[in-house]
């Protein structure tokens, strides 16, 4: 076995939580550098991974693999391939943002930091597990930490909103375990990547294969979210402290996603293909209603969540257009998303600071009150609406392309068109959310206002540097990405 | 007849004697507590100088094989961890601390006859031994709710018996005998397989059984007894005496009646869903916290019955774990997170004085380390990694689904998540809520022992679950 770069990835921030609760004072200053220290760290190491990431292999690389429980073939086994470094990166980079993000947070910080380094190790063993009773384990480790961090530490009906999120996401993940074990009883393993390889639907029978795709999938469409099962986003998003705001959108729901094309394409290419129109068109629904909606919300950080549901719908459409180009552009939508969404966040959060005002009709005005603050909220903003030069151009492109020319679903070109129509309304609503607040006359009560100071001006920079970045040059991605896709695409047979 | 097999309990009941004795001419009666905790690692000496023992005695009434010795090793140290937690509770019945500590040796003496006898005379001794000193346990606090809970489960226990009883003549009387093995070879010998009176038997069997493992509808007990009795009694009543009820219906069952497997595997898949959704939805509605985890332990002799559910489709050619192996694992892990959860609770309510959810506001406050092992041991108890319960549910659910319960699964996983509700509902309220004064809970040097044991085995069997599941497989492995 080789050096375990994924373990001590993972597992850093753990360290990082473990020794912020046994310092013996603690002082928020110090919590908060060793928070920093540790993520950062597992930052630096992840960008040397994509660095050293052999871009000519399609298998799954920087292996460990060890017996955990014998008797049911459960092992500790972790890798990265093209499809999961993207992920790993996006949340080692936004696990440090998130603390930056996080510097005021002053009250009970201690065990604030912790939990949130917890939640960080949570995702980032999701995105590494190639066994899936250890992906099982790591989906469910985020649950109390991500309760515990919106319950205690959110605003409005925080406590409802929390609760509501256990719910949904235990209940998803409840049946998502009976289908891993239905799986299991008659795979024998709980290998993924040998679970790939086996081609297992014939022997499954394709009611059984159906069932136990869909009991999966219903796990990850609670994450993602797809409507109709969506409705802990807004809640969880409105509630949640900025940081756990940009962790959830940037990175948590990413994991329905990745799980979808790695679990239920991968395992069951020939199921996919059998409902692929069906969640085609669901993922159309996610789009348009999901931009329809956003575009009544009135709370700024309502706003952004919900246009999350849309933005999600798009990785959905991407996923099950089962074309290479589309799924190459859904993960990299995902990873943009995650960039432009944990930027749009930290900037709600950053004027909900300075103003303490989040409903839309009441701000106004504060273009030149904090220049900074509108560049850089323009730039997402463009960015989440998919102007060319930007992340979200290069990803959506990707996906209506791929979609619009795939051949698994009949008139999947009516399809990518009702898409596309959903990014007009995206336009909509966030110029018409610049606007409201940005512009029009000055207002006397945001007088004093304050623009982004050192530290938050270097977050929100440097996640629109990635932004430009991925804009102008995808293939830093694509490429990486496309090694990912290649062996799932080939899987189906197309 | 080879005494030396007896050796634990011998010296177990010698140990009760010698606390007993004790009492009369000692002052000072903290050591007492001492003397049965300390006296404790006697039996557990012996029962690991007879590890890998596979003999039996007194004409077969008597089994010492890898399945007793495990469930021996098992009852001491949840005896051990019991009277650890005693000593903040002591005080309550100050005049009585020497019978107290002997009953509970003596009950834990009978749970280890029960996990080692294979003959039916001996088993009800044996589970009679145990439940006459648990029901003086009961009462001991001797106010009224402890005198109302110790005669409920004293009458209710006696009909349950009777009940046992009856089924054992009805079994006794097809296969004219009380040895298990022997039963076993009779039914297919006596032509016994599609027999409706031994099928009777097998149900009164259950439900006699059904009343020590809190199974609905033998459950109607359990509320009233926990919260009526000394919370380390309904530690171990949660606990211990369950998992004493688990082991003598593996016994039973696998090695008397195993021939029937499918007539009583689909009673037990079927009285498993009943049992762990009635146990978690009415859990909803509790706000005294012993009553809540009296509905959860109900719920959880639900998961627990899934063990013995899957073996009723036993398919020789499957790979996997077997149903009795997990549900060895899952005792033993339900008991250590049970146990932790009580022990915080006996150190919260000593301070506090009531076991209202609501009074423990603002618990991590005033208490931030039992507040933290508490939180610990409800996730356990949903089924949250990285702690015992995880894997245990996991490891129960794959034994389940191999054989074929697939719909007892998706019932039983969405039970975990409505019980996610209620536990998280004390994690709200110690987390989020004001205390309710500043005092400081303290608590004694043997209570966090015990406590720090309990949440450290949950932290380490979560994640290394392999140290004893291994034990595990091997103490079941006579089972087929």
């Amino acid at each position: 076995m080789s050096f375990p770069y994924l373990s001590i990835i993972i597992f850093l921030p753990l360290m990082g939580a473990i020794a912020i609760a046994l310092l013996p004072r603690a002082e928020p200053r110090r919590v908060k550098l060793i928070a920093a220290f540790f993520t950062l760290l597992a930052f630096l190491l992840s960008a040397a991974l994509f660095f050293m990431f052999d871009r000519s292999l399609d298998g799954p690389q920087f292996v460990e693999q060890a017996s955990w429980i014998p008797s049911i073939n459960v092992q500790y086994f972790l890798g990265v391939d093209g499809l999961s470094l993207p992920m790993l990166i996006l949340t080692t980079m936004l696990g440090f943002l998130a603390v930056l993000v996080s510097w005021r947070i002053d009250r009970r910080a201690r065990e604030y930091f912790a939990w949130l380094l917890v939640l960080e190790t949570g995702i980032l063993g999701v995105f590494c597990s190639l066994d899936l009773i250890l992906f099982f384990l790591f989906w469910e480790v985020e649950i109390i930490p991500m309760y515990l961090l919106i319950s205690i530490w959110g605003t409005g009906r925080k406590e409802y909103s929390a609760m509501k999120f256990v719910i949904y996401t235990l209940l998803g993940s409840a049946l998502m375990l009976a289908g891993i074990l239905l799986l299991y009883s008659h795979a024998g393993t709980f290998d993924m990547v040998a679970l790939a390889q086996m081609g297992l639907e014939p022997a499954l029978g394709s009611l059984l294969a159906t069932a136990i795709f869909f009991l999966l999938f219903f796990g990850y469409a609670v994450k993602l979210p797809v409507f109709p099962f969506h409705t802990w986003l807004p809640d969880a998003h409105t509630d949640a402290p900025t940081a756990v705001s940009l962790i959830l959108a940037g990175i948590l729901i990413k994991m329905g996603g990745y799980a979808m094309i790695r679990v239920c394409v991968s395992i069951f290419p020939e199921t996919s293909q059998t409902y692929a129109p069906l969640l085609v068109a669901l993922a159309v629904v996610s789009v348009l209603y999901g931009a329809a909606v956003t575009l009544r919300q009135r709370d700024l950080k309502r706003l952004i969540a919900y246009s999350s549901i849309s933005h999600m719908g798009y990785v959905l459409l991407g996923i099950f257009a089962l074309s290479q180009v589309s799924m190459t552009g859904a993960t990299l939508q995902m990873f943009s998303h995650g960039i432009i969404t944990g930027l749009l966040f930290a900037l709600v959060g950053l004027v909900y600071d300075k103003t303490h005002v989040r409903s839309i009709p009441e701000l106004g005005g504060l273009a030149r009150r904090m220049p900074i603050i509108l560049v850089v909220f323009s730039v997402a903003g463009l960015a989440a609406l998919g102007l060319p030069g930007t992340s979200g151009f290069a990803a959506e492109f990707l996906v209506f392309l791929g979609s619009f020319r795939s051949t698994v679903v009949s008139g999947i070109q009516i399809y990518t068109i009702l898409g596309v129509l959903g990014i007009v309304i995206t336009a909509g609503y966030i110029l018409w959310m610049l606007q409201r607040v940005f512009y029009g006359p000055p207002k006397a009560q945001y007088e004093g206002v304050l623009d982004a100071d050192r530290l938050e001006r270097f977050t929100i920079f440097s996640l629109a540097a990635v932004i430009m970045l991925i804009g102008i040059y995808p293939r830093i991605l694509t490429d990486v990405i496309d090694m990912g896709i290649l062996p799932i695409f080939g899987g189906l047979g197309l | 007849m080879n005494l030396y097999l007896l050796s634990p309990e011998i010296s177990l009941c010698a140990l009760a004697l010698v606390v007993i004795l004790l009492d009369l001419f000692i002052g000072r009666k903290w050591i007492l507590g001492v003397v049965s905790v300390a006296g404790l690692i006697v039996p557990a000496a012996f029962t690991l100088a007879l590890w890998g023992v596979n003999e039996t005695s007194f004409n077969g009434a008597l089994v010492v094989d890898p399945f007793s010795l495990f469930f021996k090793l098992f009852f001491l140290v949840i005896a051990a961890l019991v009277l650890l937690s005693s000593t903040d509770y002591a005080h309550k019945f100050a005049g009585f601390r020497g019978e107290y500590y002997a009953l509970v040796l003596l009950s834990a003496m009978g749970m280890m006859l029960m996990a080692s006898t294979r003959e039916l005379i001996s088993i009800y001794i044996a589970l009679e031994l145990t439940s006459i000193s648990l029901y003086a346990l009961t009462g001991f606090l001797k106010d009224p709710k402890s005198s109302e809970a110790g005669l409920k489960y004293l009458l209710l226990g006696a009909v349950a018996s009777a009940v046992l009883l009856y089924g054992m003549a009805m079994v006794f009387g097809l296969s004219g005998t009380t040895h298990l093995n022997e039963i076993a070879a009779s039914i297919p010998a006596g032509g016994l397989l599609a027999s409706p009176a031994l099928l009777m038997g097998i149900v009164l069997l259950v439900a006699g059984f059904g009343f020590k493992i809190a199974t609905v509808p033998f459950q109607m007990w359990v509320p009233d007894v926990y919260e009526g009795a000394p919370t380390p009694i309904t530690a171990y009543l949660s606990v211990a005496s369950k998992a004493a009820g688990f082991a003598v219906i593996l016994r039973v069952f696998y090695e008397a009646l195993g021939p029937l497997s499918l007539d009583w595997g689909i009673i037990f898949a079927v009285l498993a869903a009943i049992t762990m959704t009635l146990g978690n939805v009415v859990a909803i509605a509790q706000t005294n916290i012993k009553r809540m985890l009296a509905y959860s332990s109900i719920a959880h002799a639900g998961y627990l019955m899934m063990g013995l559910a899957a073996v009723s489709a036993l398919d020789p050619g499957t790979l996997g774990p077997s149903g009795p192996s997990a549900l060895v694992f899952f005792l033993a892990s339900y008991a250590l997170t049970n146990l932790g959860a009580f022990i915080a609770i006996i150190a919260i309510s000593n301070k506090i004085d009531s076991d209202e959810i609501a009074d423990y506001s603002g618990m991590a406050r005033r208490a931030p380390l039992l507040a933290l092992a508490l939180a610990l041991c409800l996730i356990s108890l949903i089924g949250i990694p990285p702690t015992a319960g995880f894997v245990a549910k996991i490891y129960i659910f794959t034994a389940a689904v191999d054989y074929g319960l697939i719909w007892l699964v998706i019932i039983a996983v969405i039970n975990a998540v409505i019980s996610a509700y209620y536990y998280l509902r004390v994690v709200r309220v110690m987390y989020l809520g004001t205390p309710l004064s500043e005092e400081r809970v303290p608590s004694s040097w043997a209570l966090r022992a015990a406590l720090s044991f309990a949440c450290l085995g949950v932290l380490f069997l979560g994640v290394y679950p392999w140290a004893l599941l291994r034990i595990a497989e091997t103490a079941v492995s006579l089972f087929p």
